[in-house]
C-alpha cells in the first residue's frame, strides 16, 4: 500500500493540484460528453414526433 | 459460408440494420469502460509505487499516455471511415467518421491538458513549442476544423465529401506526432512503450497504463456508437422506421 492515510492520499506528495486537476478534468469532460449525448437524444426524439404531428395535421 | 458473402457485410452498412446492432453493443462497451476504469485507477493509485524521480505527479501518465494514443487512433479510424465513405459512397461510414470526431477532439484536449499539468512540476513549464506538443495541438485544430466544416455546409452529401477530404489530408499529421520525438530535438521524452521492445518502466506502472488504455478504448466505442445512432435518427428522420421508433419511445 502506498498511503498510510487518506489525507496523505489526497495530498499526493505535494502534487495534488496537478494530479487531481488532470483526473478531475478528464472525468468531468467524459461526464459532460455523456450528458450532452443524452440531451441530444431527447431533442432528436422530440423533433421527430413534432414532424409527425405536423404532417398529420396537414393531412387532415 | 455467411461470413464470406458480400451481402452479410453490406447489410450492416445500412443505417437501419446498424441502428439496433449498435444499440445492443453500447451497454457492453459502457460496462467494460466503467469496470476497466475502476481497475485502472486502483492499480494506478494503490498498486503502482511512487516514482523516485518524479514523485506522485507521474500518476498523471496513466491518463495522459492512453489519451494521447486514443487521440491519434481515433483520428486514423475516423480517416479510414471518411475514405470508405468517399470511395464507396456508403452513408454509414461517413456517419461513423462524424460520430468519432468530437470524442477524438475531447481526448486530444485531455492529452494537452494533462501534459501541461504534468509538465509544470516535471519540466518547470506548462507549455513549450516543441514538435510533439505543437503537432498534438494541430491535431486538435484538425478535429475542430473537421467538425466546423461539417456543420457549416447544409447539404449532407457535400458536407461529408468536403470534411472527408479535410480528414484525409490531415492524417499526415499523425505520423508526424508519433515520430516527432525521433525526428526533432524535443523536450518531450521518447516513447517508453513500443511494439518492438520491452517497456522501460515498472510492470505495475505499465499495467495501469494498459488497463486505462482499454478503458478509454471501450469508452470511445460506446460513445461513438451512441452518437452514430443519433446521427442516423437525425438524417433518416423521414424514414418510416425512425418515425415508428420515436412514437414507441413515448
Amino acid at each position: 500500500m502506498n498511503w498510510s492515510s487518506w489525507s496523505e492520499f489526497f495530498a499526493m506528495g505535494g502534487h495534488a493540484p496537478y494530479v487531481w486537476g488532470s483526473y478531475g478534468v478528464t472525468f468531468l469532460l467524459m461526464a459532460i460528453e455523456v450528458f450532452l449525448l443524452r440531451r441530444r437524444r431527447h431533442a432528436v426524439m422530440r423533433r421527430i414526433r413534432r414532424l409527425v404531428r405536423m404532417q398529420r395535421e396537414t393531412n387532415e | 459460408m455467411r461470413l464470406f458473402s458480400k451481402d452479410f457485410w453490406f447489410q450492416y452498412a445500412s443505417p437501419k440494420t446498424f441502428y439496433p446492432l449498435a444499440g445492443k453493443l453500447i451497454p457492453w462497451f459502457a460496462g467494460a469502460a466503467v469496470i476497466l476504469t475502476l481497475v485502472g485507477l486502483y492499480i494506478g493509485f494503490f498498486v503502482a509505487p511512487v516514482d523516485y524521480q518524479q514523485g506522485n505527479s507521474y500518476r498523471v501518465m496513466f491518463i495522459h499516455v492512453p489519451a494521447a494514443w486514443m487521440s491519434m487512433l481515433i483520428y486514423v479510424v475516423m480517416c479510414a471511415y471518411a475514405a470508405l465513405g468517399l470511395v464507396l459512397n456508403t452513408r454509414l461510414s461517413d456517419m461513423m467518421a462524424a460520430a468519432l470526431a468530437p470524442t477524438g477532439a475531447m481526448f486530444t484536449f485531455v492529452t494537452l491538458w494533462t501534459g501541461a499539468l504534468w509538465g509544470r512540476p516535471t519540466w518547470g513549464t506548462y507549455w513549450v513549442w516543441d514538435a510533439r506538443l505543437t503537432s498534438e495541438l494541430i491535431l486538435l485544430f484538425l478535429y475542430l476544423g473537421y467538425m466546423a466544416l461539417r456543420s457549416a455546409i447544409d447539404d449532407p452529401r457535400r458536407a461529408s465529401r468536403a470534411s472527408g477530404l479535410l480528414a484525409l489530408v490531415g492524417v499526415i499529421n499523425v505520423p508526424i506526432i508519433y515520430f516527432s520525438v525521433q525526428w526533432w530535438n524535443t523536450l518531450h521524452q521518447g516513447a517508453s512503450v513500443s511494439l518492438t521492445s520491452a517497456p522501460t518502466m515498472a510492470a505495475t506502472m505499465f499495467a495501469a497504463m494498459i488497463v486505462m488504455t482499454f478503458a478509454f478504448w471501450a469508452y470511445a466505442i460506446a460513445v461513438a456508437l451512441y452518437r452514430v445512432r443519433l446521427i442516423i435518427l437525425e438524417r433518416e428522420r423521414h424514414a418510416r422506421w425512425v418515425v415508428e421508433l420515436a412514437e414507441q419511445e413515448r
